[in-house]
């Protein structure tokens, strides 16, 4: 084993491991990260799906990547490049190989480098080497037989040759762990829990994973020391976690506050990239009683949504921004009914079609302002994979404690990418007491009586002498009958904008340098890990920074405009041309940050951020 | 005996114009709903936009009058959220056919439990004159004052077509013949349209003349009724009898036609070739139940899947579904 070769600590590495879709990366990906995070590392993933769904086999399109960050402590970002890139094929090295530092290890299946593999991804050489020299790749370049030794190892297994194959990514993840000085008894458990009604399968892809294990202690794998990432415990992180990704930690936030509601859960939605996999979930979980419908569009699934939250439960309707589009008629039509409807955009690159497989923060005053009429509606933009479930609980308390629609926002690159979740205790969180009628104001009660906060009562259906009428057209704030009084109508919207403004979101929270910081970077959603590691890396060079993340965007936390006013210099950093500043200008009186603005489909890179945050200060 | 009254369900002043068929409409909706016998709380009435889209204003039970041409889609919301609650979608051709054509198939070919009413007056009333998807061609219009250069929809082929298991028709000046389809709509499990010729007395006056009072339907009515022979006229002198693919109308008694030949309504038949044929005649125009199959509704599985999937599930709540994910302890 490594014994006599030299263990480097590190407090962050990044692994890449890339490949044709059909070669199981983001399997062999997810359980690195797992046994990762198993022994108490940070973990933080990024998939990177190809767009075409069956791209011709070894070709340059078809190259599916997954990224994992794992950190002694928190890892805020996937990392901009990676450590070790495990390329499967000639295609993967040559779309991958612009993920590698100057001190990357490559390791590469050299029995997938023939001549006809070469040529389906446009190189000219003909053998491994060759192709290395064409790239000019410096980097060490570890050579394994990975297809070949499969075949050996599985020799005896009486598997056919091509199922044989697919078990070449546990060779290579055993490799890694090798590497990384991974403890694999953590894959062998997960793989027979995966492959529990397959046991035959489970142990064979064990076979391949000590395989790969062994190679590497055996050769050396031709890397002169190997590496670990010791877990920082803290008392705060104690405590039982699972991987979780964005749509998935959303479907369960809905889950949780519909159960701590007391109400049935209804989705109506319509598939589209990357918000399909929140109904996905949710399907699953019938015996939760939780009731999908997948709709004929986007319009519908907004409007039966709303005709499920007339009819007594937490509807919810979840999509990306080419749906808010069809959805927003009906969003506005709930704004009117002040009815509760969680709407969730999951943003891709627009406009139109746009880029379905990137991820962007282009929606935000659509969600914001996209609608006829003054339509005032709460957003909450969730800020990491795990706070998915914290922002969809939030929405859906806010949603049915304050009788509005709510848009919540997250993103492609968060829906996708993953991290460490602590199980959350659901008896630990805020109850959720929808404003229903009280039968006291039974003969006196009209739809549009208010409490303090300008909520208005819910009466359900069934409920007998409550009998109402909603509707589109604007109603008498005393009788609920259609009026078109221009006093009434100038107060109905003064209302219901007013019974937006009085909830109370907590306040922004500054992290870093709070005091004295010489730059304030702001940001909203999806990009939090990011801009942290940005700020991390400034202070370490000895730059005062401060980051404050918003999550609340509707209504804006109270503590806003003091936040922005305080330091010398604020940019606001968005992957769009400058939304969220737009909408902090207008709600903070002479505010005029700088800006750092990109719309590329990725996530940004931190060395940028740090280059452009330099620069201003 | 129910123990409510019409006066149960009625709520405020109609404002349609003077002798609009939605007048008559309403009227018969209240009188069926007090035979139908559901409490008005357990009533959802949900419309689009249109004229015919105020009417749940006029009904004392739940209600919405949402946007234009959405109402199917969210009364389906309403039916699979709470399949307790007996759901009434009301529509004009636009708001049905138009701008919420989608919805109205799909309501079909799922078969939810609503019932569907199509207030057919083939002309866009509240925006003062267009025309609709049920102009015929060359109808002259506000938008199309050299006559429509379109065919038309025909409520019932677009209700077949999306696999729809009940539709009736009636006359909006026929309170009997209205009243009875609604109940039958009722006591139908599933998706049920009724479409009602309506009359618009503004902008489309006349447009279902042929049947609209009660010496026009004798004559140029048929009135279908399950299991009956399918006769008409002023003196149950004609009868339809089959003709090759199609239906035809004879005089019982000429040309060797005698009562036996004469068709007998099957309302139940799966096969809905007759049926079509019965609710695409111009004369004389089927009243009455014309398709009344029973099938599975969406509601009802919905609920049964989430039911036998709780049986066969182990985890019932939000913890033991944490626990059905690999986890780890940090210590
Ligand atoms: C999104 C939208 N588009 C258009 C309209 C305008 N509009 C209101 S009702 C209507 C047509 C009504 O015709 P129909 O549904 O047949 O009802 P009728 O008035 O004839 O009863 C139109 C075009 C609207 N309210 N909303
Ligand atoms: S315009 Fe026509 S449909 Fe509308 S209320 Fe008047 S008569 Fe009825
Ligand atoms: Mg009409």
């Amino acid at each position: 084993m490594a014994d006599n070769l030299k263990v480097e600590e590190l407090d962050q590495v990044v692994v890449r491991f890339s490949g044709d879709s059909g070669d199981g990366m983001q399997l062999a990906g997810n359980i690195f990260s797992t046994i990762s995070a198993t022994v108490g590392n940070g973990i933080c993933t990024f998939p990177d799906y190809p767009a075409d769904i069956r791209a011709p086999q070894g070709s340059l399109t078809g190259v599916s990547g997954f990224q994992v960050s794992i950190a002694a402590d928190k890892a805020f970002t996937p990392g901009d490049k990676c450590d070790v890139l495990v390329a499967m094929n000639p295609a993967a090295l040559k779309t991958q190989y612009k993920f590698c530092k100057p001190t990357s290890s490559i390791i590469i299946d050299v029995d997938s480098f023939k001549k006809a593999d070469l040529e389906k991804a446009q190189f000219e050489a003909t053998d491994a080497a060759g192709a290395i020299a064409e790239m000019g790749i410096k980097q060490d370049v570890i050579e394994v037989p990975v297809t070949s030794m499969v075949k050996d190892v599985l020799a005896d297994s009486g598997m056919d040759p091509k199922a044989m194959l697919k078990c070449r990514n546990m060779l290579a993840l055993g490799l890694v762990c090798y590497i990384f000085n991974r403890d694999l008894s953590i894959a062998e458990k997960f793989l027979r829990e995966k492959f529990a009604k397959k046991p035959a399968i489970a142990e064979n892809n064990i076979k391949v994973i000590h395989a790969g294990y062994d190679f590497g202690a055996n050769t050396h794998a031709s890397v002169s020391h190997t590496y670990n990432v010791v877990s920082k415990q803290t008392p705060a992180k104690k405590g039982r976690y699972m991987d979780i990704n964005g749509n998935k930690a959303t479907a369960y936030g809905l889950i949780a506050a519909a159960e701590k509601a007391g109400l049935r859960l209804y989705l109506g939605s319509y598939p589209i990239t990357p918000a399909t996999d929140v109904l996905h979930e949710l399907s699953k979980h019938k015996s939760l009683g939780v009731t999908t419908v997948q709709c004929e569009d986007e319009i519908a699934g907004c409007a039966s949504a709303l005709g499920a939250s007339f009819a007594g439960a937490l509807g919810v309707t979840s999509t990306s921004g080419p749906g808010i589009c069809l959805k927003s008629e009906a969003m506005n039509l709930a704004v009117i009914m002040e009815l509760p409807l969680v709407v969730i955009d999951v943003q891709r690159g627009g406009p139109a079609t746009g880029l379905p497989t990137k991820s962007e923060q282009t929606d935000l005053l659509q969600c914001l302002f996209g609608r006829n009429g003054e339509t005032p509606m709460p957003v909450i933009a969730a800020t990491s994979p795990a706070d998915c479930f914290e922002s969809a609980y939030a929405a859906c308390k806010i949603a049915l404690e304050h009788m509005t629609p709510v848009v919540f926002m997250s993103d492609a690159y968060i829906a996708n990418g993953s991290e460490a979740f602590k199980l959350p205790n659901l008896a630990e969180y805020p109850a959720i007491n929808p404003p229903y009628v009280p039968e006291s104001l039974k003969g006196t009660w009209t739809p549009y009586m208010r409490d303090e906060r300008d909520v208005r009562y819910w009466a359900v259906p069934g409920r007998e002498g409550f009998a109402h009428i909603l509707g589109g057209l604007e109603k008498d704030s005393k009788t609920g009958a259609i009026s078109t009084n221009p006093e009434n109508h100038d107060l109905m919207c003064r209302l219901r904008q007013s019974k937006i403004d009085k909830i109370q979101v907590p306040d922004v929270e500054v992290e870093g340098d709070k005091d004295d910081a010489d730059l304030l970077i702001v940001g909203f959603g999806g990009t939090y890990g990011h801009l942290h590691a940005a700020m991390d890396e400034m202070r370490a060079a000895g730059k005062k920074v401060a980051l404050a993340h918003f999550r609340y965007i509707n209504p804006l936390p109270k503590n806003t405009a003091e936040v922005m006013k305080k330091y010398k210099k604020v940019v606001v950093a968005e992957q769009n041309l400058g939304q969220f500043a737009a909408f902090l200008r207008m709600k903070v009186d002479g505010f005029a940050p700088a800006q750092f603005n990109e719309v590329k489909g990725q996530p940004f890179v931190v060395s940028e951020l740090v280059a452009a945050f330099n620069k201003l200060i | 005996m129910s123990e409510y009254t019409a006066k149960d369900y009625k709520k405020g002043q109609p404002r349609w114009c003077p002798g609009c068929g939605d007048h008559f409409f309403l009227a018969s909706l209240h009188k069926a709903m007090a035979e139908i016998g559901v409490a008005p709380h357990n009533v959802a009435v949900i419309s689009g936009i249109g004229c015919s889209s105020r009417l749940p204003h006029y009904m004392a039970t739940y209600g919405m009058n949402t946007i234009h041409g959405r109402a199917a889609a969210i009364a389906t919301g309403c039916k699979v959220s709470n399949p307790n609650l007996s759901v009434w979608q009301i529509s004009g051709d636009g708001d049905g056919l138009a701008i919420g054509g989608n919805h109205f198939i799909h309501a079909n070919r799922r078969n939810i439990d609503l019932k569907m009413i199509l207030l057919n007056n083939r002309i866009y009333g509240l925006t003062k004159g267009q025309y609709s998807p049920t102009s015929p061609r060359g109808f002259v219009s506000k938008s199309s004052p050299y006559g429509t250069v379109e065919d038309p929809f025909r409520p019932a082929e677009l209700c077949f077509g999306a696999r729809g298991h009940f539709f009736a028709r009636a006359v909006a000046t026929d309170a009997e013949g209205t009243v009875n389809i609604l109940k039958s709509a009722h006591a139908h499990k599933g998706a049920a349209v009724c479409e009602i010729l309506q009359n618009c007395v503004i902008f489309n006056d006349g447009t279902h003349e042929a049947v609209y009072t009660k010496e026009g339907r004798a004559k140029n009515a048929i009135y279908l009724k399950h299991g009956e022979k399918m006769v008409f006229g002023e003196n149950n002198e004609f009868g339809l009898v089959q003709e090759g693919f199609g239906v035809k109308v004879v005089t019982i008694g000429q040309d060797g036609y005698t009562m036996d030949d004469v068709l007998v309504h099957d309302a139940h038949c799966e096969d809905n070739t007759l049926q079509l044929k019965l609710a695409m005649m111009e004369y004389p125009v089927a009243l009455g139940v014309i398709r009344d199959v029973e099938a599975p509704t969406y509601d009802d599985a919905v609920n049964a899947q989430i039911e036998e999937v709780k049986a066969a599930k182990k985890y019932h709540n939000f913890a033991e579904l944490l626990e059905t994910n690999d986890t780890w302890e940090v210590k």
